[in-house]
């Protein structure tokens, strides 16, 4: 016998309160972050993501400034608002993090990514693989007579576009970058 | 060198444990005289030693301990420390830099295991950046939202030598977190003060973190503008436990008023505090007319849980040193008459009277106990720690804690094993003051070892057992909602306490008796030496007030009435 008389089902079977707190609309956000370029900052990052349950849609990183030994991080990551304005504090909290921009809420921004496509093909699919990547303005770094490495860049969803289209014409493999973006404007 | 920074530091006390990759530095800790090291008896314990310190006086507590398994047993207390924003900074000792990452003996990525439990971390590969490190270590650890942090230093990166860089030629670091709050965000909370009817102030860690002038800038305010207050249980000695606008600690086992007062409230001041689950209950029947301020040094902390009205960043000294300046000049103003209807209906809910108890027959009510303890010791100068359970809330509710840094107790990870440690670091920092751990056994018995420590470094740390044979909170919980299956929530081999305390070389009292616990408290307390009080209690007692999880504060079960006929039955079962 239960003092408290417990249905199934119920969150009071927990300590913790089970039930959903947030909306649930999904917002995909553009996070730039300058870091020191020191060894573990990027496990930091990650492990903060997948420690508090985040989720990472993209990742981009490298070091901007040798002298300076900084690094820019762009993430593209998906969550409520409430979990997006969560990420950004705790990214703030780590000590090596100089700076935390939201390009997605910051103004306008440019977001620009690369990939590699290798289409295998002969005959007409060769020919129409050639004939769309000149569409998309995509270039041959590399060329076979039965294969393709097309060089692509442009906003994710056009290099989704693309592999899209190649995927019937032989695609066979693909490399992305992630996205790297920079806001619009004078930084002033 | 290591040494050298410490004392640069200020450092007094390092507690620790040696092994072979710290040898080098605890060879210069042997040629000195000016840092004590306690030899604690397991890493673990020396982090907690290091946190009841640091709780205790509000300087960083240290630690010092060997690379591998000395590294991965501080895990449990730099986790603590983390949750508790404890300033705590542990010096590991590592494997030479030319052999990390070939499993080398007593090999461990130390600073990969502890990333995500401290605040930052470091591993040192030059001995050139030694000495800037632990400065910076200290600087991150004691500044914003203090923390835990942990340098990782190689065996070889120890014996080398360079040039030491006193703490005053360490380049200003880059973490310089915010500490006046939004002026415009002050305004606001003061007009929202000006004009609340319900108001109440809601205050954590935070205010004790802040230093002590904090805690007496919110007695100024608390007692200036006439408002309740209550605290969360790490907030508890912020604000005298006798004054009168003091309404007793809330959340899970809070009291009956504090907790109607949050759920009744129309403005809601969190000082310090950060809406912890303990504390919310069910979150969509949260305090749900009310406007709620939330003063925080830590953004993150900011609608992570309750959305809030007015988000104030910074200092709660700063804060609240604001906050009184713009309160004043503007005239002092709050809404008196409202506000006496709203001490009324206050006082309907203390009525109630939450925690009355009634001592019937010999055998000891854990209530009781406390209650005793709180009437003999009270006078002292006194600091109390606890482990983790049913007797650290009951000790919460019928203790009172006149001061900050009094209290010492894991709050936010609830570590088994936390009070007895944290009582030996308290009793380093105040050597002639009565410290006691309210315990349970089990809790206790995670770190007994440590009665090791305590007898050879001469503690007379009291450690006061209330010892009911089961894990009382577990217990209570499987009883309330698992149907009375009690799995694995009781012990069948528990030691003779008396003995045990006399194998270390202490003192032992066992008490169960009612009419004899007043002897044997005086008897703890009187005794120059370190004393294990074992206090048999009803083994069957539950701990109220309760907010059932999954329910909003206003629907508390207030014990008898709710839980009676469970409590009996089961105890004729198990026994």
């Amino acid at each position: 016998m239960s003092a408290l008389h417990i249905k199934k089902g119920s969150t009071k079977h927990s300590a913790y309160n089970l039930r959903p707190q947030f909306s649930d609309v999904q917002e995909t956000h553009t996070l730039a972050l300058v870091v020191d370029n020191e060894a573990g900052v990027l496990a930091r990052v990650i492990g903060l993501f997948s420690g508090r349950g985040y989720n990472i849609d993209s990742l981009t990183v490298a070091e901007i400034d040798h002298a300076g030994h900084r690094s820019r991080i762009t993430i593209v990551t998906t969550g409520t608002p409430q979990v997006i304005e969560q990420i950004k504090a705790q990214l703030g909290r780590i000590v090596p993090v100089h700076s935390v921009n939201d390009l997605t809420v910051e103004g306008r921004s440019v977001e620009r990514e690369l990939a590699l496509l290798k289409v295998e093909g002969t005959g007409d699919k060769r020919v129409e693989a050639m004939r769309l990547a000149d569409i998309f303005r995509a270039n041959v770094v590399d060329s076979t007579l039965e294969s393709f490495v097309f060089e692509i860049t442009g906003t994710p969803e056009k290099i989704d576009a693309f592999a899209e289209l190649m995927s019937p014409l032989g695609l066979s493999e693909i490399a992305r970058t992630g996205v790297a973006a920079l806001s619009r404007g004078s930084v002033g | 060198m290591v040494v050298e920074c410490l004392k640069d530091q200020g450092v007094e006390v390092v507690f620790g444990y040696p092994g072979g990759a710290v040898l080098p530095i605890y060879d210069e800790v042997f040629q000195q005289n000016g840092i004590r090291h306690i030899l604690v008896r397991h890493e673990q314990g020396a982090v907690h030693a290091a946190e009841g310190y640091a709780r205790s006086t509000g300087k960083p507590g240290v630690v010092l301990v060997t690379s591998g398994p000395g590294a991965t047993n501080a895990v449990t207390g730099l986790t603590d420390a983390l949750l508790d924003s404890i300033p705590i900074v542990v010096l590991t000792g590592q494997v030479p830099t030319f052999m990390i990452g070939t499993d080398a003996f007593q090999e461990a990525d130390t600073v990969g295991i502890t990333r995500p439990c401290t605040k930052h971390n470091w591993l040192v590969q030059d001995t050139e950046n030694l000495s800037s490190t632990i400065h910076e270590a200290f600087h991150v650890a004691t500044t914003g939202r203090p923390g835990p942090v942990l340098v990782d230093i190689p065996k070889d990166v120890q014996f080398a030598s360079a040039g030491y860089t006193p703490v005053k030629q360490v380049s200003t670091s880059h973490y310089q977190p915010q500490k006046k709050g939004d002026m415009a965000s002050i305004e606001e909370l003061v007009e929202a003060i000006e004009t609340a009817k319900k108001p109440v102030f809601y205050t954590g860690g935070g205010v004790i973190n802040s230093g002590t002038a904090a805690s007496q800038l919110l007695r100024e305010l608390v007692d200036g503008t006439g408002f309740p207050i209550t605290s969360t249980l790490m907030g508890l000695g912020a604000y005298p436990a006798s004054g009168d606008k003091w309404i007793g600690m809330l959340g899970m086992h809070g009291l009956y008023e504090a907790n109607m007062a949050m759920h009744d409230c129309d403005l809601m001041i969190n000082i310090g505090a950060r809406f912890d689950d303990r504390i919310t209950g069910r979150i969509d029947a949260f305090s749900p007319g009310s406007k709620k301020a939330h003063i925080d040094i830590d953004p993150s902390s900011i609608n992570k849980v309750i959305r809030v009205d007015i988000p104030i960043v910074g200092d709660v000294g700063h804060v609240l040193e604001d906050v009184l300046k713009v309160w004043k000049s503007r005239g002092r103003k709050t809404d008196r008459a409202a506000l006496g209807e709203w001490w009324n209906t206050i006082g309907e809910w203390r009525k109630v009277d939450c925690l009355k108890f009634e001592q019937k027959g010999s055998v000891i009510r854990p209530q009781h106990a406390l209650a005793r303890l709180e009437a003999l010791t009270k006078d002292h100068d006194r600091y109390i720690c606890t482990e983790v359970g049913q007797h650290q809330m009951w000790a919460a509710q019928y203790l009172g804690f006149e001061d900050p840094h009094r209290w010492m107790t894991s709050g936010g990870l609830g570590t088994m094993g936390y009070g007895f440690p944290a009582s030996i670091g308290v009793q380093m920092a105040h050597p002639d003051s009565l410290v006691i751990n309210v315990a349970g056994e089990a809790s206790w018995l995670m770190n007994m070892q440590e009665m090791g420590t305590a007898v050879q470094f001469r503690l007379p740390v009291k450690q006061f057992i209330l010892n009911n044979e089961r894990l009382g909170m577990v217990r209570q919980w499987q009883e309330l909602l698992h149907g009375e299956r009690y799995s694995h929530s009781w012990s069948e081999a528990l030691p003779d306490f008396v003995k045990l305390a006399e194998a270390f070389g202490a003192k032992g009292i066992k008490v169960d008796q009612a009419e004899d616990l007043d002897e044997a408290i005086k008897e703890m307390i009187a005794h120059d030496g370190p004393v294990i009080l074992d206090c048999l209690v009803e083994k069957h007692e539950n701990c109220f007030p309760m907010i059932p999880s999954g329910e909003p504060h206003n629907k508390m079960l207030l014990g008898e009435a709710s839980t009676q006929d469970a409590i009996g039955t089961s105890g004729a079962v198990l026994v």
